[in-house]
C-alpha cells in the first residue's frame, strides 16, 4: 500500500499518559529526532509533583508537548494537533486543549471499565460518538507491543512497559523522524541489560512498521527542516543551559565554582548537572537546608570562589537573610530562583513569575540587588554569565530569575564557542589601599563602579573583618553613626543603580515604526508575547514589542521607551508585579494582563489581548 | 592586583593529614600582640569572654601559621563579636549560620585555618541544624562553643543549655525545657573531636586548643564561660578552690579518670559510675581512651555531670581520625580530572546530540 505524504509547515504533538508510562522520555526522544532532522522546535513538559500518583487517575497524568516547524518558532504551541493518550485519564485531562479536527491516538487496551470508572467516564468515549469532533485512531498499543515482543524472554509486565517506545515508533513513522539516534540511545541507556535494550528497540521498530502497514493511518506528514542561522546546534533545556552558563562563567571569570544547594523542584536539575562536572574544579555541596546552601556559597565567595546557590519557591524565602548579608558585606553571589507556583509550597511543578517583588524587596532593611531574567530556555546560558559578570564586577549578590517553564522547556541552541564568550575575570586586592600605604580599607570603593575590593583570606597585609553590622564607610569597622548609616545605605543603592550604565538599552521591535501600542514583558513570557505580536502583525495590526532582561536596575532608557507609546501592555504570570514597579517609577499607566494558572501564556490569547488594546485606541 | 591562582582551587591529593598541615607557615616569630586587632573590646567588664580571647590570642602564635591564612567566623551573640578582636580575617555572620558559612570556606580552601566562634544560643538553638551537620561531615573547623547557659546579648532569656526551672525574664515561673548537653549532642552527631574546658583555666583551655588544632576535621570545644551579668556564678563549683579538685575529672588519653577524691569505674551493666577513690583499687579506675572508635564510653562520660556538677569531666572526650570533608571533596575533583582530564568548555558545550546547519 502506498501512502500519501502530506507537507506541513508545523506540528504540535502532545504525548500524555500515566506518570509511570514514560511520557517524558518518549517526548525527549521524539525531540532529539526532531532536532537531528533540523526542524526548529520548542517543548513543554507538564508533570505532577507526586513521583507516583495513583495509576490511571487524573492527578497522575504526565504530558510532554512538542512544537516543531520548518521555520523559526517561539513557543511550544497553544493547542496540539495530535494527542497521544495512553489511557482514559490522559484523554480526559487533555481533551479540553484539543482543537476540533485534531488527531487523537488512543491506547485502546487501557480503556477498560475500571480505568474508565477511575476518571468518571460512564461509557467508553472511543465507542460512542462523543469524540466525533476529532479524528480518533484507537490503537491497541499495549497488546501490539506485547505481541511484537513475544520472542523475548520478558515478563508480560516488562513487555508492556515498552509500549511507550511502540508509540514513539509509530509517531516517528507518522512524521518521518530519523530513527538511528533513538536506537543508539536505547542501546546506551540499557547497556547494562541488553535484553531490555533489544526489546525496547524491537517495540520502537514495531511501532514504525505498524504505521507503515496499518490502515488506520493513511497519511504521513513531512515537515521540512527550518532555515536557522548556520552553526552547530543542540537541543537544550533551561536548567541545563543555566548550569552550562554557570560553568562557562567559572571558566571565563577564572574563579572556581562553588554551588551550595538543597534539593527542590524544579531547581534540582541544576545541582544534578553541576555535580557531574567536577573536572572543571566545581564543588557542589548538598547542604542540610536552603539556608546552609546559600551560607556555604557565601562563605566560599569570601574565600574567592564564584559562589552560587539554586532554589525555587519557598526556598528563596529561606535564603533571604543570607542574601541580605551578601548585600551588606558586598560579596559576589549568584542566587538562582527557578520560580514556581506559590505561595508556600504552591504547585511545585508549575510555572509562575511571582518572585519578582521578593527578589526586589524580600529582605529586611534597604538591600538592593541586581536582577537578571532569561527569556527562553537557551537564553538561560547567557543570562547566567551576565549574572556572574555583574556579581563579580560589582561585588554583589545577583538574583537570576528563571522559572519552571524555562527550566524544563527546551529548544535548539546554536552552540557558542568558548572563546567568543565575554571575559568576566576580576582581580583580587593584593596591596593595602589606605593613604599611608599600610592600612587596608575593605570598604573603600572604585570611583566608577562603587565596588569594594575583594580581598580574600591568604592575602598578607589585608586581614580584615566583615559582617552584618553596619560598617564605617572605608574602614569597614562597626559603626552606629547616623550619618554614616545614611551614607552607606545610599552608597549601596547607588552602586546597584549605577549598573544601568553597564547594561544594554531596552530595544524595541517595531518593524513599521508606526505602532502606538507597546507590549512589554520580562522573563519567560518572551516566546508567547513574540508569537502573539507576529499574529497581530500578520493580521495587519501595528504593535511594538520590548522585553526586559535586567529588572534591576532597569535599562537607562526604559522610561523614555514607555512614554513614547500611547498604550503600554504588560502580560505577566502574576498579579502585576513588574507593572507595579513600572507605574511607580515612571508614572506610566501600564495595562496589565495577568493569569496565574501555573502555565505559560498562549499566543492566541495574548494576540487577542493585544488586538483589544489596539482597538481601544 | 593578583590574578586568581591555583591555591584557591585547593585540589590536593588524599591521605590522612595533620590538623593544619595544609596551612602555610610563617617564618617569623609571632607574639600575642600580633593577633590583637585595633578594635576596642566591648564585652561587659568581668565577662568570661575576655579570658577566652586572651587565651586564644596567646595560644595561636605557637601554631606558627601565617596570620592571613587564619579566619574566624561567628554567628550572633556576645561571643560572636570575637572575630573583630582578632587580627586575622574574620566574618561576623548571621545568627546560627556560622558553621554553614565556614563550611563553604573550609571546603573550598584547605589552605586556611578556619575557626567558628559560637555560643549556646547560636550553636544549639537557632543554628543547631548547621552544627550537627558540620560535625557529621567532619569539616575542617575548630568550633569554640562558649557556653554560658543564658542569652546575654538579648539581655537574659534562658538558653538551650539552661537548667530546667531557670527563672528569667521570659520564664518568670521557670523554664520548662530540658537542656542540651553539648558534648552528648556532638557525640551523637558523629563528631570526631569533642572536648570541654573552662574559661578561667587558661592552661587547660590552651591544652585543649592545641589538641583541637592538631586534629584534622571538625573539632568541637565546649568552653564553660561565665556571664557575670545574667548568669553569674554558673560554673563557680568548677572554680572554687575548696571543691574544684574534687568534682573535676580531667580526661587525659591513657590516664585514669579520677579527681582528688573520686574515681570513675565501669559498672556491671557496662555503664560508668563515679565513686569515692577509697572504694576502688587503682586497677579498677577507668583509663581514658579518647581514640576509641566506638563513642559509647565517651557518651557515658558526657552523662556524668547529671545531676549538674557533682563531678564534671573536662578535657578531650573523643579524638578519632576520619578524612575531613575538604579532603574528600578535593579528592573527588582530582579523581574526575584523572578519569577524563580537566574540563574543556568547548568540549562540554558540543557534547551530546548536535547537528550542523549551513
Ligand atoms: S552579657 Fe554576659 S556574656 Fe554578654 S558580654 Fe556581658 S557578661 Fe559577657
Amino acid at each position: 500500500m502506498t501512502k500519501q505524504v502530506q507537507r506541513l509547515d508545523r506540528v504540535i504533538i502532545r504525548f500524555a499518559g500515566d506518570s509511570g508510562d514514560g511520557m517524558q522520555l518518549t517526548g525527549d526522544r521524539f525531540t532529539a529526532g526532531t532536532a537531528e532532522f533540523g526542524n526548529d522546535l520548542s517543548t513543554l513538559p507538564n508533570f505532577p509533583a507526586e513521583i507516583r500518583a495513583p495509576a490511571g487517575t487524573l492527578p497522575g497524568v504526565s504530558s510532554f508537548q512538542l512544537h516543531f516547524a520548518d521555520h523559526d518558532i517561539l513557543t511550544p504551541g497553544d493547542a496540539p494537533n495530535v494527542l497521544v493518550a495512553m489511557n482514559p485519564a490522559a484523554l480526559k485531562a487533555n481533551l479540553g486543549d484539543l482543537p476540533r479536527g485534531a488527531d487523537v491516538i488512543a491506547n485502546v487496551d487501557e480503556f477498560t471499565r475500571r480505568n474508565l470508572q477511575k476518571v468518571g467516564y460512564e461509557a467508553n468515549p472511543l465507542e460512542d460518538d462523543s469524540l466525533a469532533e476529532w479524528r480518533v485512531h484507537a490503537v491497541p498499543l499495549t497488546s501490539l507491543t506485547v505481541r511484537a515482543l513475544e520472542g523475548f524472554a520478558l515478563s508480560k509486565k516488562d513487555a508492556e512497559r515498552c509500549k511507550n517506545m511502540f508509540a514513539l515508533g509509530l509517531l516517528s513513522w507518522l512524521y518521518h523522524r530519523p530513527t538511528e539516534a533513538t536506537i543508539r540511545f536505547l542501546e546506551s541507556k540499557f547497556a547494562k541489560s541488553p535484553d531490555i535494550a533489544k526489546a525496547n528497540i524491537a517495540a520502537f521498530q514495531a511501532g514504525w512498521n505498524y504505521g507503515e502497514t496499518t490502515e488506520s493511518f493513511s497519511v504521513s506528514y513531512e515537515v521540512k527542516p527550518a532555515r536557522l542561522a548556520p552553526g552547530v546546534y543542540r537541543n537544550i533545556s533551561g536548567n541545563q543551559a543555566l548550569a552550562y552558563g554557570l560553568i562557562a562563567a567559572s571558566v571565563r571569570s577564572r574563579l572556581p565554582l562553588f554551588l551550595g544547594s538543597y534539593p527542590i523542584t524544579p531547581a534540582s536539575d541544576i545541582l544534578h548537572e553541576l555535580s557531574r562536572h567536577k573536572r572543571f574544579g566545581i564543588r557542589t555541596f548538598q547542604a542540610e537546608d536552603e539556608i546552609a546552601g546559600v551560607g556555604a556559597a557565601l562563605g566560599a565567595a569570601f574565600g574567592g570562589a564564584l559562589g552560587v546557590t539554586t532554589t525555587s519557591g519557598p526556598g528563596v524565602a529561606l535564603k533571604a537573610e543570607t542574601v541580605g548579608l551578601a548585600v551588606t558585606t558586598e560579596l559576589p553571589l549568584i542566587v538562582v530562583d527557578v520560580q514556581r507556583a506559590g505561595p508556600s509550597t504552591g504547585m511545585p511543578t508549575k510555572t509562575e513569575q511571582t518572585d519578582l517583588l521578593m527578589a526586589m524587596y524580600g529582605r529586611n532593611g534597604e538591600s538592593p540587588l541586581p536582577i537578571v531574567a532569561p527569556s527562553t530556555p537557551s537564553d538561560c546560558f547567557d543570562a547566567a554569565i551576565e549574572a556572574a559578570r555583574i556579581a563579580v564586577k560589582y561585588r554583589t549578590p545577583v538574583m537570576l530569575l528563571s522559572d519552571g517553564y524555562l527550566a524544563n522547556g527546551s529548544e535548539p541552541w546554536k552552540v557558542p564557542s568558548a572563546a567568543d564568550l565575554p571575559d568576566i575575570s576580576t582581580a583580587f586586592a593584593d596591596t593595602p589601599n589606605g593613604d599611608d600605604g599600610t592600612t587596608f580599607l575593605p570598604f573603600s570603593r572604585d570611583p566608577v563602579t562603587l565596588a569594594r575590593p575583594w580581598a580574600i583570606p591568604g592575602t598578607a597585609g589585608l586581614e580584615h573583618r566583615i559582617g552584618g553590622i553596619e560598617k564605617a564607610d572605608g574602614t569597614g569597622n562597626i559603626s552606629y553613626d547616623p550619618g554614616n548609616h545614611d551614607r552607606m545605605v545610599r552608597l549601596r543603592q547607588a552602586k546597584i543603580d549605577g549598573i544601568a550604565r553597564d547594561i544594554p538599552p531596552l530595544e524595541v521591535d517595531d518593524p513599521d515604526g508606526g505602532a502606538r501600542v507597546l507590549v512589554i514583558g520580562w522573563g519567560s513570557t518572551y516566546g508567547p508575547i513574540a508569537a502573539a505580536v507576529r499574529r497581530v502583525r500578520r493580521a495587519g495590526g501595528r504593535v511594538a514589542q520590548a522585553h526586559l532582561r535586567h529588572l534591576n536596575p532597569l535599562p537607562a532608557n526604559t522610561g523614555e521607551v514607555l512614554r513614547s507609546y500611547d498604550r503600554v501592555l504588560l502580560p505577566e504570570i502574576n498579579l502585576g508585579q513588574l507593572a507595579l514597579l513600572l507605574r511607580a517609577r515612571f508614572l506610566v499607566d501600564v495595562i496589565g494582563h495577568n493569569r496565574v494558572r501555573g502555565l505559560p501564556f498562549k499566543a492566541e490569547e495574548l494576540a487577542a489581548v493585544i488586538q483589544d488594546v489596539i482597538d481601544s485606541e | 592586583m593578583s590574578e586568581h591562582n591555583g591555591d584557591v582551587n585547593g585540589n590536593g591529593g588524599g591521605g590522612a593529614r595533620g590538623g593544619l598541615s595544609l596551612v602555610p607557615k610563617t617564618g617569623v616569630k609571632q607574639a600575642m600582640k600580633d593577633f590583637k586587632s585595633d578594635q576596642e573590646v566591648r564585652w561587659c567588664p568581668g565577662c568570661g569572654d575576655y579570658a577566652i580571647l586572651a587565651a586564644v590570642q596567646s595560644f595561636v602564635p605557637e601554631l606558627g601559621l601565617r596570620r592571613e591564612n587564619m579566619v574566624f567566623v561567628s554567628g550572633i551573640g556576645c561571643s560572636s563579636r570575637f572575630p573583630y578582636y582578632m587580627n586575622t580575617y574574620g566574618f561576623h555572620s548571621i545568627h546560627g549560620r556560622a558553621p554553614a558559612i565556614a563550611t563553604g570556606l573550609a571546603a573550598s580552601r584547605p589552605d586556611l585555618s578556619v575557626w567558628v566562634i559560637t555560643g549556646d544560643g547560636d550553636a544549639l538553638s537557632i543554628g543547631g541544624n548547621h552544627l550537627i551537620h558540620a560535625l557529621r561531615r567532619n569539616v575542617n573547623l575548630n568550633i569554640l562553643l562558649f557556653n554560658n547557659r543564658i542569652y546575654g546579648l538579648t539581655k537574659g532569656q534562658y538558653s538551650p543549655t539552661s537548667e530546667v526551672g531557670k527563672i528569667t525574664k521570659s520564664t518568670p515561673m521557670g523554664s520548662l525545657d530540658r537542656p542540651f548537653n553539648p558534648i552528648s549532642l556532638a557525640l551523637g552527631a558523629e563528631a570526631t573531636f569533642v572536648a570541654r574546658t573552662v574559661d578561667s583555666d587558661r592552661r587547660h583551655l590552651q591544652s585543649v586548643l592545641r589538641q583541637a588544632t592538631e586534629h584534622r576535621g571538625a573539632s568541637l570545644v565546649e568552653i564553660y564561660q561565665n556571664c557575670n551579668i545574667f548568669n553569674d556564678g554558673a560554673f563557680d563549683a568548677l572554680k572554687d578552690p575548696e571543691q574544684r579538685d574534687d568534682i573535676t575529672l580531667r580526661l587525659e588519653h591513657g590516664r585514669p579518670i579520677a579527681s582528688a577524691s573520686k574515681a570513675a569505674r565501669r559498672t556491671a551493666d557496662g555503664g560508668i559510675e563515679v565513686v569515692p577513690r577509697s572504694e576502688v583499687s587503682e586497677e579498677e579506675i577507668l583509663v581514658h581512651d579518647a581514640h576509641r572508635a566506638d563513642p559509647s564510653t565517651a557518651f557515658a562520660l558526657s552523662r556524668l555531670d547529671e545531676p549538674a556538677f557533682e563531678h564534671v569531666p573536662i578535657g578531650v572526650f573523643r579524638s578519632v581520625e576520619r578524612p575531613s570533608y575538604d579532603e574528600l571533596m578535593a579528592d573527588q575533583l582530582a579523581e574526575a580530572v584523572d578519569r577524563a582530564g580537566s574540563g574543556d568548555l568547548d568540549g562540554l558545550l558540543m557534547a551530546g546530540d548536535t547537528w550542523r546547519i549551513g
